[in-house]
């Protein structure tokens, strides 16, 4: 039995590590409520502003690191011969320079 | 000069549930009555009450905290006298399924009226942050947070040490919540192999000064089948002498930070040496 003790790795640690990530971001959470919530419907909002979507299909990651985070969002565009049955309609894509300034949005760091 | 008494509010609580916030607050109380002061312990968790039961006294509760509260009966009348420690007290919580009867004016009036008569209210919160939880620490002047070694109950703490710096009387008017961290089942075999959260761990993560270890045994579901505190029940085990400990730190006196222990097999001792070496 104790011989099968000592191969085994422990445990406590990685409760610890776990923990520490987790509280760090739970403490940060309690100071200002649904970052993530405002996040979403701002992106969600930008986008909608040029590309039509379907609100189901879109898919939000976090991953809560030590030191970064990492928010993904996941839209699946429809191709344009399918768009026709979803809102909101269609609109054009503009091509303008305006697009640009929301582009690093996507890779916002939720520290 | 008449000296008129102000207790001192506590407030037993962890967020989670069965980590042994009952067991603690029945442990503690009868200790420091035990020790000759003047105590009264209540419980908030409405609807679903049991410090009574652990206490031995389900079959004396006649008016409880509700009944005052709503005037159906005087504190005194309400208030049940413990058969072993003359000056311990119990205020029972009702078995009512209205979550609303505790209501905030009338608390404060309750824990207005008994801090006169006692030295120290022990307040037993219902597990949750719900209204009862936060009526439980309204009052609080410290705090006993009540955590196992073990990830889903140390995270609760932690969200419990936010309410007690928001909720509370004392946060409201810029003041402070004595906190004191109270570890129970802990298991120093388990710890020293690394199968456990060791003491350390949990007070780096939860940064509350320790009042207390109350190791895993055998003495604290014995006492509660029997219905009396370990403190009383068995006084010389080792769960009864880690509260008598923090009884004595709650009181200012400074006790080293012993893990009292329960004598395991001359087996057991030799290969969990070796094991954790």
């Amino acid at each position: 039995m104790n011989l099968f003790h000592l191969f085994r790795r422990s445990s406590a640690p990685v409760a610890r590590e776990r923990l520490q990530i987790l509280l760090a971001h739970e403490r940060i959470a309690r100071s200002q409520p649904d970052l993530l919530g405002v996040l979403r419907e701002e992106i969600l909002a930008v986008i909608s502003r040029h590309v039509p979507f379907d609100p189901e299909k879109v898919r939000i990651e976090v991953d809560r690191g030590k030191s970064v985070s990492t928010l993904a969002v996941d839209i699946e565009i429809p191709n344009s011969e399918q768009i026709s049955g979803i809102a909101p309609p269609y609109t054009p894509l503009k091509v303008d320079s305006g697009a640009d300034e929301y582009g690093p949005a996507m890779d916002q760091k939720v520290a | 000069m008449s000296e008129e008494k102000q207790a001192r509010v506590l407030v037993v609580t962890s967020g989670k549930g069965g980590v042994g916030k009952t067991t603690s607050t029945a442990a503690l109380g009868a200790a420091l009555a035990h020790e000759g002061d003047n105590v009264v312990v209540i419980d908030f968790d409405v609807g679903l009450r049991n410090l009574d039961l652990v206490l031995g006294a389900e079959r004396r509760v006649v008016f409880d905290l509700i009944n005052v509260i709503h005037g159906v009966a005087k504190l005194q009348q309400a208030l049940i006298r413990d058969k072993r420690v003359e000056n311990l007290h119990l205020l029972a919580a009702s078995q009512t399924r209205d979550k609303d009867a505790l209501t905030e004016e009338g608390v404060a009036k309750v824990i207005a009226e008994l801090r006169p008569k006692f030295d120290w209210i022990i307040c037993d919160s219902p597990a949750g942050i719900e209204r009862g939880a936060t009526l439980a620490m309204r009052h609080a002047d410290a705090a006993i947070i009540v955590t196992n070694p073990e990830v889903s109950s140390v995270r609760d703490a932690d969200r419990i040490i936010g309410l007690l710096d928001s909720k509370t009387e004392k946060a409201e008017k810029g003041e402070r919540v004595d906190k004191h961290l109270l570890i129970t089942r802990f298991d120093p075999w388990r710890a020293s192999r690394g199968e456990m959260l060791a003491i350390d761990d949990v007070l780096e993560i939860l940064s509350v000064p320790l009042l207390g270890i109350i190791p895993e045994s055998e003495e604290v579901l014995r006492a509660s089948n029997v219905g009396s505190p370990v403190t009383l029940n068995s006084a010389q085990s080792a769960p009864a002498k880690a509260y008598f400990d923090a009884v004595r730190r709650l009181k200012g006196e400074q006790i080293p930070m012993n893990v009292h222990s329960e004598s395991r097999g001359f087996l057991n001792k030799l290969f969990g040496r070796k094991a954790a070496a």
